[in-house]
C-alpha cells in the first residue's frame, strides 16, 4: 500500500478531477443558464428548444456521449480540439461533462422558479414595480433560493461522473490511475477505499454546505 | 408551463411585437445549428445512405445486436432496481431506528456509498472480486459488477428517500400511532412506511431513469449492453456513429417515456389524495414529496 502511494501520483490525479469538475462545472453553469432562460421566456420556440435539449441530453447516457465524442466527432467527424491526443479528450470531457450536466442545472434553475407563488408576482405588479423591478426585488432572490439544493446535488453528480471521462476518454484524473494501478498491482481493496475515500472527500462538505445553505436561506412560507 | 404567468404579464402590442422578434431568432437559431450538424456530417461523408439504411433493411441490425444489447441492459437495470429497493428499504429504515448504533451504522454506509463513483465501485467489484471469484462462471462476472455497483449506489439513493419520505409526514402520524399502544417499530412500519413509500412513488419511477442510464457504464467491465452492442455493431457494419446515434435515440425514447409515466403518477397521487379527502391520503403533503431531489440526483 505504501509503495503504490509512493509510486503513483494520486494527488496529481485528483488535481486533474479537481480541473475537470471546476471547468465542466463553470461550462454547465452558463449554458444551463441561458437553457433556463429559454424554458422560462414567453416564447414558444425558444421553450422547445430549451425542453428539447433537456429531454434529450438528460436521458442520454454520459457514457454514450463521452464514446461519441471521442469515436464520433474527434475521429470521424475530424473535429479536434487541440494536436496533442491527451488535450484533445480533456477537452472534449469538459465540453460533454458542461453539455451533459447543463441539462440538469437547467432543470434546478427552472424548479427554482416553479417554487415561487403565483401570488408574489402578482404582489408586486400590485404595488406598482416594474417588470424589471419585480424580477430583481422580488422574484430572483425567491427563485435563486429554491434551487441552491438542486444546483448542488448537480455539482456533486458532476464530480464522480468526471471519472466517466477517465475510462472512456482515458483521461488521466483519479478513475483512470485506479484503473491503471488495478492494472499493474492488481485489484486491493485499500486502493479502492483510497480513491472512494478522496471523492467522499470531494463530495461530502459540498453536499453539508449547501444543505446548511438551502436551510438558512430558504424562503419562509 | 406555471412559470409563464409566475414571471410575465400578458403580452400588450409591443411585448407581442418582441415575442415575434425573439421567435424569428429562435427559429435561426435551430436552422443555423442543424445546418452545422449537416454540413460537418456530409463533409465527412457520414450523410451516405448505405451508413443507415442498414437500421431500415437488414433485420439482422436489431435481432443480432441491438436487441439482445437492449435486453442485458433491461435485464441489468430490473435487477438492479429490485436490489436496491430492498437495500434502500432496509437502511433508509435503519437510518430512522431509535437505535443509536443502527442510525449511525446505516448513515455512513448510505453517506459511502453516495458519494464513490458508481464508476469506481464497478471496476473494483469487477477487477478486485467478480473476475477472479470461482463460485461464478466467468460469464457472469461483468453483470454481477454491473448490478451489484447499481444497487450500492441506487439503493443508498432511495435509502435517503425513505428518509425524507418519513419525515415529510406530520407528527400527528408517528404521536397518533404511538399513543394507541403501537411500539415505534410497528409504527414506522403500518403507520408512515406505506405513507412516505406512496408519497415517493414518482421519485422512484425517476430513479429507474438512473439506472436504465447507468447500466452504459458496464461497457467499461465489458458487460454486452445496449452501448457495447452498438460498437460492435459499428465496427461490423462501419458506421460507428449511426449505431451510436441510434443507441441513443433508443435510450432518449425509453427513459422519456419514464419520465413522462412518473411525472403522471404523480399527478395520480396529487388528484387522488385530493379527492378521496380521506385523512389518511390527505395527510401526505404531495408538494414536499421530494421528487426535486431525484431530478436533481438523476445527473449521476
Amino acid at each position: 500500500m505504501g509503495d503504490i502511494i509512493g509510486n503513483y501520483d494520486i494527488l496529481g490525479a485528483f488535481w486533474v478531477t479537481i480541473q475537470l469538475s471546476v471547468l465542466s462545472a463553470l461550462g454547465a453553469l452558463v449554458v444551463g443558464t441561458v437553457l433556463a432562460v429559454f424554458r422560462v421566456s414567453p416564447v414558444r420556440v425558444l421553450r422547445a428548444l430549451g425542453a428539447f435539449y433537456v429531454n434529450v441530453l438528460r436521458n442520454t447516457p454520459l457514457t454514450l456521449l463521452m464514446v461519441f465524442s471521442i469515436l464520433g466527432m474527434s475521429i470521424i467527424l475530424g473535429l479536434q480540439l487541440s494536436e496533442d491526443q491527451a488535450r484533445d479528450s480533456y477537452w472534449w470531457a469538459v465540453i460533454m461533462l458542461s453539455v451533459y450536466h447543463a441539462a440538469f442545472v437547467c432543470e434546478a434553475i427552472r424548479s427554482g422558479v416553479n417554487t415561487i407563488p403565483a401570488g408574489q408576482a402578482e404582489a408586486a405588479r400590485s404595488i406598482g414595480l416594474t417588470f424589471g423591478q419585480s424580477m430583481r426585488e422580488v422574484l430572483l432572490p425567491q427563485a435563486f433560493r429554491g434551487a441552491i439544493a438542486p444546483l448542488g446535488s448537480t455539482l456533486i453528480a458532476l464530480i464522480k461522473n468526471t471519472t466517466v471521462a477517465a475510462v472512456i476518454l482515458g483521461t488521466a484524473e483519479a478513475a483512470g490511475l485506479l484503473a491503471q494501478i488495478t492494472e499493474n498491482e492488481g485489484a486491493s481493496l485499500p486502493t479502492f477505499f483510497v480513491f472512494a475515500l478522496g471523492f467522499v472527500v470531494l463530495t461530502l462538505p459540498i453536499g453539508l454546505a449547501v444543505t446548511s445553505l438551502s436551510r438558512r436561506l430558504a424562503v419562509k412560507r | 408551463m406555471s412559470s409563464d404567468s409566475v414571471l410575465f404579464d400578458a403580452p400588450g402590442p409591443r411585448a407581442r411585437l418582441r415575442h415575434g422578434v425573439l421567435t424569428g431568432i429562435g427559429v435561426l437559431l435551430v436552422v443555423a445549428g442543424a445546418w452545422v450538424v449537416y454540413r460537418k456530417m456530409s463533409e465527412a461523408g457520414q450523410l451516405d445512405p448505405a451508413l443507415w439504411t442498414p437500421f431500415v433493411t437488414d433485420p439482422a441490425v436489431w435481432s443480432e445486436y441491438l436487441l439482445p444489447g437492449f435486453w442485458e441492459t433491461i435485464k441489468a437495470a430490473a435487477a438492479s432496481v429490485v436490489l436496491a429497493g430492498v437495500y434502500g428499504l432496509v437502511f433508509g429504515m435503519g437510518r430512522l431506528s431509535h437505535v443509536r448504533a443502527v442510525r449511525w451504522v446505516s448513515g455512513v454506509v448510505v453517506e459511502f456509498f453516495r458519494s464513490v463513483p458508481v464508476l469506481l465501485m464497478m471496476v473494483f467489484l469487477f477487477f478486485g472480486y467478480f473476475a477472479t471469484a470461482t463460485w461464478l462462471p466467468n460469464q457472469y462476472a461483468p453483470m454481477a459488477a454491473v448490478v451489484v455497483g447499481l444497487t450500492l449506489y441506487n439503493g443508498s439513493v432511495i435509502a435517503e428517500l425513505v428518509r425524507s419520505g418519513v419525515h415529510s409526514l406530520p407528527a400527528g402520524q408517528a404521536e397518533a400511532g404511538l399513543s394507541i399502544g403501537l411500539s415505534p417499530g410497528q409504527t414506522l412500519r403500518s403507520i408512515q412506511l406505506p405513507q412516505a413509500l406512496r408519497a415517493m412513488l414518482p421519485a422512484l419511477v425517476g430513479q429507474l431513469v438512473v439506472v436504465l442510464k447507468d447500466t452504459a457504464l458496464g461497457t467499461v467491465v465489458l458487460y454486452p449492453e445496449l452501448l457495447t452492442a452498438a460498437k460492435t455493431l459499428g465496427s461490423a457494419y462501419a458506421n460507428t456513429l449511426q449505431a451510436y446515434i441510434v443507441a441513443a435515440a433508443v435510450f432518449v425514447l425509453v427513459n422519456y417515456a419514464l419520465t413522462v409515466l412518473a411525472g403522471r403518477v404523480e399527478r395520480w397521487l396529487a388528484r387522488r389524495g385530493r379527492s378521496a379527502g380521506g385523512p389518511r391520503t390527505a395527510a401526505v403533503p404531495v408538494e414536499t414529496v421530494p421528487t426535486a431531489d431525484a431530478t436533481s440526483s438523476g445527473a449521476r
